[in-house]
Protein backbone atom coordinates (compact mmCIF):
# COMPACT_ATOMS: atom_id res chain seq x y z
CA UNK A 1 0.00 0.00 0.00
CA UNK A 2 2.72 2.33 0.83
CA UNK A 3 4.10 2.21 -2.42
CA UNK A 4 0.92 3.90 -3.93
CA UNK A 5 1.23 7.11 -1.66
CA UNK A 6 4.85 7.47 -2.18
CA UNK A 7 4.82 7.19 -6.06
CA UNK A 8 6.12 10.18 -7.85
CA UNK A 9 2.59 11.85 -8.49
CA UNK A 10 1.00 11.47 -5.60
CA UNK A 11 3.90 12.17 -3.67
CA UNK A 12 4.19 15.17 -5.77
CA UNK A 13 1.03 16.28 -4.96
CA UNK A 14 1.44 16.08 -0.96
CA UNK A 15 4.65 17.79 -0.99
CA UNK A 16 3.23 20.62 -3.14
CA UNK A 17 0.62 20.73 -0.59
CA UNK A 18 2.92 20.83 2.26
CA UNK A 19 3.99 24.23 0.53
CA UNK A 20 1.23 25.66 0.17
CA UNK A 21 1.14 24.92 4.20
CA UNK A 22 4.36 26.22 4.77
CA UNK A 23 3.31 29.12 2.27
CA UNK A 24 0.21 29.60 3.81
CA UNK A 25 1.99 29.95 7.40
CA UNK A 26 5.05 32.03 6.22
CA UNK A 27 2.32 35.03 4.59
CA UNK A 28 0.23 34.79 7.65
CA UNK A 29 2.87 35.42 9.98
CA UNK A 30 4.86 38.10 7.87
CA UNK A 31 1.25 39.85 7.75
CA UNK A 32 0.67 39.52 11.23
CA UNK A 33 4.02 40.91 12.12
CA UNK A 34 2.53 43.96 9.98
CA UNK A 35 -0.79 43.72 12.06
CA UNK A 36 0.88 43.15 15.11
CA UNK A 37 3.18 46.05 14.48
CA UNK A 38 0.25 48.44 13.80
CA UNK A 39 -2.00 46.78 16.69
CA UNK A 40 0.75 46.98 19.18
CA UNK A 41 1.80 50.53 18.56
CA UNK A 42 -2.65 51.24 19.27
CA UNK A 43 -2.67 49.63 22.16
CA UNK A 44 0.35 51.31 23.55
CA UNK A 45 -0.51 54.96 22.58
CA UNK A 46 -2.42 57.56 24.47
CA UNK A 47 -5.45 57.53 23.02
CA UNK A 48 -8.08 56.02 24.13
CA UNK A 49 -10.16 55.49 21.04
CA UNK A 50 -6.65 54.10 19.36
CA UNK A 51 -6.18 51.39 22.95
CA UNK A 52 -10.43 50.38 22.96
CA UNK A 53 -9.50 48.94 18.94
CA UNK A 54 -6.92 47.43 19.54
CA UNK A 55 -7.85 45.47 22.60
CA UNK A 56 -11.42 44.75 20.74
CA UNK A 57 -9.46 43.59 17.75
CA UNK A 58 -6.95 41.01 19.97
CA UNK A 59 -10.16 40.25 22.45
CA UNK A 60 -12.40 38.87 19.41
CA UNK A 61 -9.77 37.25 17.31
CA UNK A 62 -7.97 35.37 20.02
CA UNK A 63 -11.72 34.86 22.08
CA UNK A 64 -13.16 33.04 19.46
CA UNK A 65 -12.29 29.64 17.65
CA UNK A 66 -9.78 30.09 14.12
CA UNK A 67 -12.09 27.32 12.53
CA UNK A 68 -15.03 29.97 12.91
CA UNK A 69 -13.12 32.93 11.60
CA UNK A 70 -12.07 31.03 8.47
CA UNK A 71 -15.78 30.36 7.67
CA UNK A 72 -16.77 33.56 8.73
CA UNK A 73 -14.85 34.53 5.59
CA UNK A 74 -15.10 32.05 3.25
CA UNK A 75 -19.19 31.74 3.49
CA UNK A 76 -20.14 35.17 5.94
CA UNK A 77 -18.47 37.72 3.81
CA UNK A 78 -19.67 36.97 0.82
CA UNK A 79 -23.10 36.67 2.71
CA UNK A 80 -22.40 40.40 4.05
CA UNK A 81 -21.08 41.50 0.67
CA UNK A 82 -24.10 40.51 -1.29
CA UNK A 83 -26.34 42.21 0.79
CA UNK A 84 -24.29 45.88 0.50
CA UNK A 85 -23.16 45.69 -3.01
CA UNK A 86 -25.81 43.32 -4.43
CA UNK A 87 -23.53 41.55 -6.43
CA UNK A 88 -21.90 38.11 -5.71
CA UNK A 89 -18.38 38.35 -4.59
CA UNK A 90 -15.95 35.08 -5.72
CA UNK A 91 -13.49 34.03 -3.25
CA UNK A 92 -10.65 32.11 -3.65
CA UNK A 93 -10.11 29.41 -1.08
CA UNK A 94 -6.17 30.58 -0.30
CA UNK A 95 -7.11 34.22 -0.13
CA UNK A 96 -9.55 33.36 2.22
CA UNK A 97 -7.39 31.56 4.40
CA UNK A 98 -4.07 33.63 4.15
CA UNK A 99 -6.31 37.01 5.54
CA UNK A 100 -8.29 34.64 8.29
CA UNK A 101 -4.90 33.22 9.32
CA UNK A 102 -2.82 36.39 9.13
CA UNK A 103 -5.62 38.20 11.24
CA UNK A 104 -5.15 35.82 13.55
CA UNK A 105 -2.16 36.07 13.84
CA UNK A 106 -1.95 39.19 14.15
CA UNK A 107 -3.62 39.54 17.39
CA UNK A 108 -1.42 36.78 18.85
CA UNK A 109 1.85 39.00 17.28
CA UNK A 110 0.11 41.60 18.64
CA UNK A 111 0.31 40.97 22.40
CA UNK A 112 3.83 39.30 21.77
CA UNK A 113 5.30 42.62 20.39
CA UNK A 114 3.41 44.71 22.90
CA UNK A 115 5.13 42.97 25.88
CA UNK A 116 8.27 42.98 23.77
CA UNK A 117 8.32 46.53 23.62
CA UNK A 118 7.45 46.97 27.47
CA UNK A 119 9.81 44.66 28.25
CA UNK A 120 12.54 46.90 26.88
CA UNK A 121 14.40 48.37 30.00
CA UNK A 122 12.54 52.12 30.94
CA UNK A 123 15.96 53.79 31.28
CA UNK A 124 16.39 53.25 27.13
CA UNK A 125 13.24 55.47 26.67
CA UNK A 126 14.73 58.22 29.19
CA UNK A 127 18.21 57.92 27.58
CA UNK A 128 16.69 58.57 24.05
CA UNK A 129 14.46 61.42 25.92
CA UNK A 130 17.18 63.16 27.59
CA UNK A 131 19.22 62.85 23.43
CA UNK A 132 16.05 64.60 22.31
CA UNK A 133 16.10 61.74 19.99
CA UNK A 134 12.30 61.70 18.15
CA UNK A 135 9.92 58.48 18.59
CA UNK A 136 10.14 57.14 15.39
CA UNK A 137 14.16 57.17 15.37
CA UNK A 138 14.21 56.21 19.04
CA UNK A 139 11.43 53.09 18.00
CA UNK A 140 13.57 52.25 14.49
CA UNK A 141 16.41 52.61 16.42
CA UNK A 142 16.47 51.47 20.15
CA UNK A 143 13.37 50.11 21.39
CA UNK A 144 11.90 47.82 18.59
CA UNK A 145 15.57 45.90 17.74
CA UNK A 146 15.54 44.98 21.52
CA UNK A 147 12.35 44.40 21.39
CA UNK A 148 12.46 42.06 19.00
CA UNK A 149 15.52 40.38 19.74
CA UNK A 150 12.95 38.81 22.77
CA UNK A 151 10.33 38.73 20.46
CA UNK A 152 12.10 35.94 18.16
CA UNK A 153 11.78 32.50 21.03
CA UNK A 154 7.88 33.09 21.08
CA UNK A 155 7.44 34.48 17.24
CA UNK A 156 9.28 31.07 16.22
CA UNK A 157 6.49 29.10 18.04
CA UNK A 158 3.65 31.29 16.62
CA UNK A 159 5.18 30.18 13.25
CA UNK A 160 5.23 26.53 14.16
CA UNK A 161 1.53 27.10 15.16
CA UNK A 162 0.55 28.68 11.97
CA UNK A 163 1.77 25.64 10.51
CA UNK A 164 -0.43 23.43 12.02
CA UNK A 165 -3.04 25.38 12.10
CA UNK A 166 -2.87 25.90 8.13
CA UNK A 167 -4.62 22.87 8.25
CA UNK A 168 -8.16 24.21 9.05
CA UNK A 169 -7.80 25.88 5.66
CA UNK A 170 -8.52 22.41 4.52
CA UNK A 171 -12.22 22.89 5.12
CA UNK A 172 -12.61 25.52 2.60
CA UNK A 173 -10.84 23.46 -0.20
CA UNK A 174 -7.58 25.29 -0.29
CA UNK A 175 -5.06 22.07 -1.17
CA UNK A 176 -2.85 21.71 2.20
CA UNK A 177 -1.19 19.51 3.28
CA UNK A 178 -3.69 17.85 5.34
CA UNK A 179 -6.42 18.27 2.40
CA UNK A 180 -3.73 16.42 0.11
CA UNK A 181 -3.77 13.43 2.72
CA UNK A 182 -7.65 13.83 3.02
CA UNK A 183 -8.04 13.46 -1.09
CA UNK A 184 -5.48 10.59 -1.37
CA UNK A 185 -7.21 8.87 1.53
CA UNK A 186 -10.58 9.71 -0.21
CA UNK A 187 -9.13 8.09 -3.83
CA UNK A 188 -7.38 4.80 -2.60
CA UNK A 189 -10.16 4.63 0.18
CA UNK A 190 -6.91 4.12 2.96
CA UNK A 191 -6.91 6.91 4.93
CA UNK A 192 -4.24 5.77 7.24
CA UNK A 193 -1.00 5.96 5.38
CA UNK A 194 -1.75 9.32 4.14
CA UNK A 195 -2.14 10.99 7.78
CA UNK A 196 0.85 9.08 8.43
CA UNK A 197 3.16 10.95 5.61
CA UNK A 198 1.37 13.94 6.44
CA UNK A 199 2.14 13.70 9.76
CA UNK A 200 5.65 13.31 9.20
CA UNK A 201 5.57 16.09 6.90
CA UNK A 202 4.58 18.46 9.13
CA UNK A 203 6.94 16.95 11.59
CA UNK A 204 9.79 17.88 9.30
CA UNK A 205 8.70 21.24 8.82
CA UNK A 206 8.21 21.83 12.81
CA UNK A 207 11.32 20.32 13.51
CA UNK A 208 13.30 22.11 11.22
CA UNK A 209 12.31 25.63 12.24
CA UNK A 210 12.62 24.69 15.77
CA UNK A 211 16.56 23.51 15.00
CA UNK A 212 17.13 27.04 12.82
CA UNK A 213 15.57 28.90 15.78
CA UNK A 214 18.12 27.50 18.39
CA UNK A 215 21.02 28.20 16.23
CA UNK A 216 19.45 31.61 15.48
CA UNK A 217 19.45 32.20 19.17
CA UNK A 218 22.76 30.81 19.79
CA UNK A 219 24.24 33.32 17.32
CA UNK A 220 22.44 36.01 18.57
CA UNK A 221 23.22 35.37 22.64
CA UNK A 222 27.27 35.41 21.47
CA UNK A 223 26.88 38.81 19.72
CA UNK A 224 25.69 40.72 23.32
CA UNK B 1 21.51 79.58 33.97
CA UNK B 2 18.80 77.67 35.63
CA UNK B 3 16.49 78.94 38.36
CA UNK B 4 13.96 76.68 39.68
CA UNK B 5 10.97 78.47 41.39
CA UNK B 6 8.96 76.86 44.09
CA UNK B 7 9.44 73.20 42.40
CA UNK B 8 7.54 70.22 44.15
CA UNK B 9 6.23 66.93 42.74
CA UNK B 10 4.36 64.11 44.48
CA UNK B 11 3.67 60.66 43.28
CA UNK B 12 0.25 59.38 44.86
CA UNK B 13 0.60 61.14 48.16
CA UNK B 14 3.95 61.13 48.23
CA UNK B 15 5.34 64.43 48.60
CA UNK B 16 9.17 64.02 46.69
CA UNK B 17 9.92 67.44 46.28
CA UNK B 18 8.45 70.09 47.89
CA UNK B 19 8.89 73.51 47.14
CA UNK B 20 12.23 73.38 45.95
CA UNK B 21 13.96 76.75 44.69
CA UNK B 22 17.11 76.96 43.40
CA UNK B 23 19.79 78.69 41.04
CA UNK B 24 22.65 77.42 38.99
CA UNK B 25 24.98 80.07 37.69
CA UNK B 26 26.93 79.41 34.43
CA UNK B 27 30.01 77.40 35.85
CA UNK B 28 28.80 76.02 38.59
CA UNK B 29 29.39 72.66 40.09
CA UNK B 30 26.41 71.88 41.79
CA UNK B 31 25.87 68.77 44.73
CA UNK B 32 22.53 67.82 45.63
CA UNK B 33 23.06 65.79 48.46
CA UNK B 34 20.99 64.01 51.61
CA UNK B 35 19.31 61.07 52.36
CA UNK B 36 17.81 58.26 50.18
CA UNK B 37 14.48 59.17 49.47
CA UNK B 38 15.18 62.97 49.81
CA UNK B 39 13.80 63.90 46.34
CA UNK B 40 17.09 64.78 44.88
CA UNK B 41 16.60 62.36 41.73
CA UNK B 42 13.55 63.68 41.39
CA UNK B 43 14.73 67.31 41.92
CA UNK B 44 17.03 66.58 39.04
CA UNK B 45 14.51 64.43 36.89
CA UNK B 46 12.21 67.57 37.10
CA UNK B 47 15.34 70.16 36.00
CA UNK B 48 15.54 68.07 32.57
CA UNK B 49 11.91 67.88 32.77
CA UNK B 50 12.19 63.57 32.60
CA UNK B 51 9.37 64.31 35.65
CA UNK B 52 6.81 66.48 35.17
CA UNK B 53 6.18 69.73 37.45
CA UNK B 54 3.39 69.46 39.51
CA UNK B 55 3.84 72.89 41.17
CA UNK B 56 6.21 75.74 40.42
CA UNK B 57 7.95 76.15 37.11
CA UNK B 58 11.84 75.68 35.97
CA UNK B 59 13.66 78.74 34.11
CA UNK B 60 16.52 78.39 32.03
CA UNK B 61 18.24 81.54 30.86
CA UNK B 62 15.26 83.43 32.32
CA UNK B 63 13.04 81.31 30.06
CA UNK B 64 9.91 79.33 31.22
CA UNK B 65 10.54 75.66 30.16
CA UNK B 66 6.95 75.04 29.34
CA UNK B 67 6.10 71.34 28.22
CA UNK B 68 3.41 73.19 26.28
CA UNK B 69 6.00 75.26 24.04
CA UNK B 70 6.93 72.14 22.14
CA UNK B 71 9.34 73.67 19.73
CA UNK B 72 11.30 75.74 22.38
CA UNK B 73 11.11 73.14 25.28
CA UNK B 74 12.69 70.73 23.15
CA UNK B 75 15.64 73.40 22.01
CA UNK B 76 15.89 74.07 26.01
CA UNK B 77 15.92 70.49 26.71
CA UNK B 78 18.68 69.77 24.14
CA UNK B 79 21.21 72.38 26.06
CA UNK B 80 21.47 69.89 29.06
CA UNK B 81 23.24 66.65 28.84
CA UNK B 82 22.29 64.06 31.48
CA UNK B 83 23.87 60.58 32.86
CA UNK B 84 21.78 57.89 34.68
CA UNK B 85 23.06 55.71 37.35
CA UNK B 86 22.30 52.55 35.68
CA UNK B 87 23.91 53.93 32.06
CA UNK B 88 21.18 53.72 29.93
CA UNK B 89 23.93 52.90 26.96
CA UNK B 90 22.24 51.26 23.55
CA UNK B 91 22.88 47.51 24.48
CA UNK B 92 22.43 46.87 20.79
CA UNK B 93 24.31 49.31 19.71
CA UNK B 94 28.77 49.76 19.46
CA UNK B 95 30.32 52.44 22.03
CA UNK B 96 30.87 54.63 18.25
CA UNK B 97 26.88 54.42 17.19
CA UNK B 98 25.94 55.11 20.74
CA UNK B 99 27.66 58.30 20.61
CA UNK B 100 26.70 58.96 17.22
CA UNK B 101 22.86 58.55 17.20
CA UNK B 102 21.78 61.49 18.43
CA UNK B 103 23.79 63.90 16.36
CA UNK B 104 23.30 62.40 13.28
CA UNK B 105 19.55 62.27 14.07
CA UNK B 106 19.11 65.10 16.21
CA UNK B 107 21.86 67.47 15.33
CA UNK B 108 21.79 66.48 11.50
CA UNK B 109 25.16 65.85 11.58
CA UNK B 110 27.01 63.76 8.86
CA UNK B 111 28.50 60.53 10.21
CA UNK B 112 32.03 61.52 9.53
CA UNK B 113 31.59 64.67 11.55
CA UNK B 114 29.40 62.48 14.19
CA UNK B 115 32.11 60.26 14.36
CA UNK B 116 34.86 62.65 14.58
CA UNK B 117 33.25 64.48 17.48
CA UNK B 118 32.55 60.60 19.26
CA UNK B 119 36.04 59.88 18.89
CA UNK B 120 37.12 63.42 20.24
CA UNK B 121 34.85 62.98 23.26
CA UNK B 122 35.76 58.66 23.60
CA UNK B 123 39.21 60.17 23.36
CA UNK B 124 38.54 62.28 26.55
CA UNK B 125 36.92 60.01 28.55
CA UNK B 126 40.14 57.41 27.78
CA UNK B 127 37.92 54.65 26.06
CA UNK B 128 38.89 55.55 22.51
CA UNK B 129 40.16 51.87 22.17
CA UNK B 130 36.69 50.83 22.64
CA UNK B 131 35.01 52.40 20.09
CA UNK B 132 33.38 48.96 18.78
CA UNK B 133 32.51 47.34 21.48
CA UNK B 134 29.07 46.81 22.80
CA UNK B 135 27.70 47.96 26.17
CA UNK B 136 27.74 44.76 27.29
CA UNK B 137 31.79 44.24 26.71
CA UNK B 138 32.60 47.06 29.01
CA UNK B 139 33.16 47.34 32.68
CA UNK B 140 30.61 49.52 34.87
CA UNK B 141 32.86 52.45 35.18
CA UNK B 142 33.49 52.00 31.21
CA UNK B 143 29.98 52.30 30.71
CA UNK B 144 29.36 55.44 32.36
CA UNK B 145 32.43 56.55 30.71
CA UNK B 146 30.78 55.93 27.27
CA UNK B 147 27.29 57.29 28.58
CA UNK B 148 29.13 60.74 29.55
CA UNK B 149 31.16 60.96 26.20
CA UNK B 150 27.61 59.93 24.81
CA UNK B 151 25.88 63.60 26.79
CA UNK B 152 28.64 65.49 25.61
CA UNK B 153 28.63 65.10 21.93
CA UNK B 154 25.14 66.74 21.78
CA UNK B 155 27.44 69.97 22.92
CA UNK B 156 25.06 70.58 26.30
CA UNK B 157 25.55 73.67 27.68
CA UNK B 158 25.22 72.27 31.22
CA UNK B 159 25.50 68.47 32.20
CA UNK B 160 23.02 66.69 35.11
CA UNK B 161 24.49 63.83 36.55
CA UNK B 162 22.19 61.27 38.40
CA UNK B 163 23.94 59.42 41.09
CA UNK B 164 26.41 58.77 38.54
CA UNK B 165 28.93 56.44 40.59
CA UNK B 166 26.03 54.98 42.43
CA UNK B 167 25.84 51.53 40.32
CA UNK B 168 29.26 50.93 40.22
CA UNK B 169 31.91 48.61 42.00
CA UNK B 170 33.70 50.81 44.65
CA UNK B 171 37.47 50.71 42.44
CA UNK B 172 35.53 52.24 39.33
CA UNK B 173 33.73 55.10 40.88
CA UNK B 174 37.11 56.96 40.77
CA UNK B 175 37.70 57.08 36.74
CA UNK B 176 34.05 58.27 36.60
CA UNK B 177 34.74 61.21 39.31
CA UNK B 178 37.95 61.94 37.43
CA UNK B 179 36.34 62.79 34.19
CA UNK B 180 33.63 64.83 36.01
CA UNK B 181 36.60 66.69 37.92
CA UNK B 182 38.10 67.03 34.62
CA UNK B 183 34.73 68.65 32.71
CA UNK B 184 34.45 70.92 35.92
CA UNK B 185 37.63 72.31 35.33
CA UNK B 186 36.77 73.06 31.47
CA UNK B 187 34.16 75.17 32.87
CA UNK B 188 31.10 73.06 32.79
CA UNK B 189 28.08 73.84 34.30
CA UNK B 190 27.02 70.84 36.05
CA UNK B 191 24.12 69.40 39.17
CA UNK B 192 25.45 66.27 40.54
CA UNK B 193 22.96 64.16 42.67
CA UNK B 194 26.01 61.93 44.79
CA UNK B 195 26.82 60.19 47.43
CA UNK B 196 30.64 61.08 46.92
CA UNK B 197 31.07 63.00 49.51
CA UNK B 198 34.57 64.05 48.31
CA UNK B 199 33.23 64.49 45.25
CA UNK B 200 30.83 67.33 46.68
CA UNK B 201 33.13 68.88 48.93
CA UNK B 202 36.67 68.86 46.96
CA UNK B 203 34.93 69.55 43.50
CA UNK B 204 31.59 71.11 43.83
CA UNK B 205 31.66 74.79 45.10
CA UNK B 206 27.89 74.56 46.20
CA UNK B 207 26.06 72.17 47.83
CA UNK B 208 22.34 71.76 48.49
CA UNK B 209 21.19 69.47 51.28
CA UNK B 210 17.84 68.25 50.92
CA UNK B 211 15.90 66.24 52.99
CA UNK B 212 12.28 64.30 52.88
CA UNK B 213 11.67 66.53 49.71
CA UNK B 214 12.45 70.15 51.39
CA UNK B 215 15.57 72.30 50.79
CA UNK B 216 17.24 72.27 54.29
CA UNK B 217 20.25 73.90 53.57
CA UNK B 218 22.35 75.41 50.68
CA UNK B 219 25.76 77.37 50.72
CA UNK B 220 29.34 76.68 49.50
CA UNK B 221 30.67 73.00 50.27
CA UNK B 222 33.46 73.89 51.97
CA UNK B 223 31.83 75.50 54.67
CA UNK B 224 28.70 73.36 54.69
CA UNK B 225 31.34 70.18 55.41
CA UNK B 226 33.04 71.63 57.69
CA UNK B 227 30.35 73.31 60.15
CA UNK B 228 27.23 72.79 58.37
CA UNK B 229 23.91 74.77 60.06
CA UNK B 230 21.09 72.93 60.46
CA UNK B 231 20.78 69.53 63.19
CA UNK B 232 19.84 67.57 60.22
CA UNK B 233 22.40 67.76 58.29
CA UNK B 234 25.00 67.77 61.27
CA UNK B 235 23.01 64.68 61.53
CA UNK B 236 23.27 63.17 58.41
CA UNK B 237 27.37 64.27 57.68
CA UNK B 238 28.25 62.47 61.35
CA UNK B 239 26.11 59.38 59.75
CA UNK B 240 27.64 59.20 56.07
CA UNK B 241 31.06 59.75 57.55
CA UNK B 242 32.12 56.71 59.51
CA UNK B 243 34.36 57.31 62.51
CA UNK B 244 35.92 54.38 64.10
CA UNK B 245 36.57 55.92 67.44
Amino acid sequence: MWETFLSPDNLTYMLKGAGASLALALGALIFGVMIGVVMAAMKLSKSKVLNVIGSVYVEILRGTPMLLQVLFFYLGVPVLYQMIAGTRLRVDPYVVGLIAMSLNSGAYQTELIRSGIQGVDKGQWEACETLGISYVTMMKEVILPQAFKRIIPPMVSEFITLIKDSSLISCIGAAELLYTAQVLGAKYYNYLDPLIIAGCMYLVMTVTISFIARKIEKRMAVSD
Amino acid sequence: MIKVEHVSKHFGGVHAVNGVSLEVNKGDIVCLIGPSGSGKSTLLRCIHGLETVDDGAVYMDGELMDPADKAKYREQRNRMGFVFQHFNLFPNKTVLDNCTLAQMTVLKRSREEAEKTALEYLDKVGLLDKKDSYPNQLSGGQKQRVAIARALCMNPDMMLFDEPTSALDPEMIKEVLEVMKDLGRQGMTMIVVTHEMGFARHVANRVLFLDQGHLVEEGDSEAFFTNPKSERAKDFLSKVFYDAQ
